[in-house]
């Protein structure tokens, strides 16, 4: 009972998500068309219980490392995604972003930017709040690092809640830059840290559920 | 020591020697911070570095271009500057990457090492079973200083049973006389900065 012109922009709409969606598959971790090198890293990730506290299941990526042919892939997986979007920066979320950030930051021609904890960067900075479980905490960014118009990618070893992501997007906004995606070895989906990126897409290789 | 293979003499050569000529344009994107983190002190920043695109790959290019092909195994990189440098070259030579942390941060079972500090004293860690005996190292920071961390480094992995052949920074204060504190095991760096 709709006009006939909302029906229309209504199935490109879903066309359009349709193709974006089967695009992302190789990324997603949906089975049918996981890369074949996906398996590989993610049988190299140790998972240590009640770490830091008890509950707590923690992804530990630090064993990926320890496999250069893991590693490997999982740099060449996102350096083949992004190496012809243009991306201008790769911002890295202290300290583990910067084991994933800085190689494909290297192959795809794009500065690095480390966003830190506070008191980290010796230059001026400018700070974003977010909320841990218990109180806040800052993350900060130096000012001249990233410019108007730069095109982005935050990269971080994995998305939990999303609050460091959506404070670094929050950053590399405030200073004029585009936010193209968020990538992330490993997702906690049930966290739905995806919902709080400010609508930005994420990229990832792993699901733990 | 003949039982290792050794970089040759001329790789080794010092800075005052012949000089790659990319070498200029990393020292110069290197931004330096006075008074920071206190008064006194100027600090090194390689922050800019990693916003000039050429200056980091060359950086990654001629670390890589010495330890390739030299039996290296292990790259063990010093938190956190440390993981943005020794990643890339990991990748580049075909060794593992293995972080060294500031205490509580590494998730599993781990071996600790105490260094002195100016007031007091910290801890480095490393994951057990992250390195194995007979292995071939080479440790990476931004920067040496006093060589505190980077003498615990070495401590730590000579503990289990790991050959480190050479540290290997960008950045060196030679006023600080760091290299003393490494004993046998050689420095490798690109720039060396009086400002201390």
């Amino acid at each position: 009972s709709l006009p006939k012109s909302l029906n229309k922009r209504e199935s490109e709409r879903k066309t359009a998500d349709f193709f974006i969606f089967r695009s992302s598959l190789t990324m997603s971790g949906n089975k049918q068309e996981e890369d074949p090198r996906i398996n590989g890293i993610k049988t190299k990730i140790r998972v240590v219980p009640d770490f830091p506290k008890k509950g707590i299941m923690f992804q530990d990526i630090t064993t990926v490392l320890l496999d250069p042919k893991a590693f490997k892939d999982t740099i060449d997986l996102f350096v083949e995604r992004y190496r012809d979007k243009n991306i201008s920066v790769v911002a890295g979320i202290e300290a583990r972003g910067f084991l994933f950030g800085p190689p494909i930051a290297l192959a795809i021609g794009a500065k690095f930017v480390p966003l830190r904890k506070p008191k980290k960067l010796p230059g001026e900075t400018i700070f974003e709040e977010y909320e841990l479980e218990y109180g806040n905490d800052r993350l900060e960014m130096h000012v001249g690092a990233v410019e108007a118009g730069d095109r982005a990618l935050v990269v971080d070893d994995l998305i939990a809640t999303g609050g460091t992501l959506c404070a670094a997007i929050n950053l590399l906004e405030r200073v004029g830059a585009e936010v193209v995606e968020c990538a992330c070895v490993i997702e906690l989906p049930e966290l739905k840290g995806r919902q709080r990126l400010k609508g930005k897409p994420l990229c990832m290789l792993v699901e733990y559920r | 020591n003949s039982s290792k293979v050794s970089l040759d003499s001329e790789t080794m050569a010092t800075k005052e020697d012949v000089q790659d000529p990319r070498i200029p344009k990393i020292a110069s994107s290197i931004r330096v911070i006075p008074d920071f983190p206190k008064p006194g002190i100027m600090f090194q920043d390689i922050t800019t570095l990693l916003l000039d695109t050429e200056a980091f790959k060359d950086t990654i290019d001629i670390f890589v271009e010495r330890y390739k092909g030299k039996g290296i195994s292990v790259v063990a990189g010093v938190e956190a500057r440390g993981f943005i440098f020794g990643p890339p070259i990991a990748l580049a030579i075909g060794a593992k990457f293995v972080p060294m942390r500031k205490p509580k941060k590494l998730p599993g079972k781990v071996i600790s090492e105490e260094y002195s500090l100016e007031y007091g004293t910290d801890k480095i860690e490393m994951h057990v079973g992250a390195v194995e005996p007979g292995e071939r190292a080479i440790i990476i920071d931004d920067l040496i200083a006093t060589g505190g961390t980077l003498a615990a480094a070495i401590r730590l992995l000579e503990r289990v049973g790991v050959t480190i052949a050479e540290c290997a920074c960008v950045i060196e204060l030679p006023v600080l006389k760091g290299r003393e504190k490494l004993g046998e095991t050689p420095l490798f760096i690109l720039v060396t900065s009086d400002a201390a």
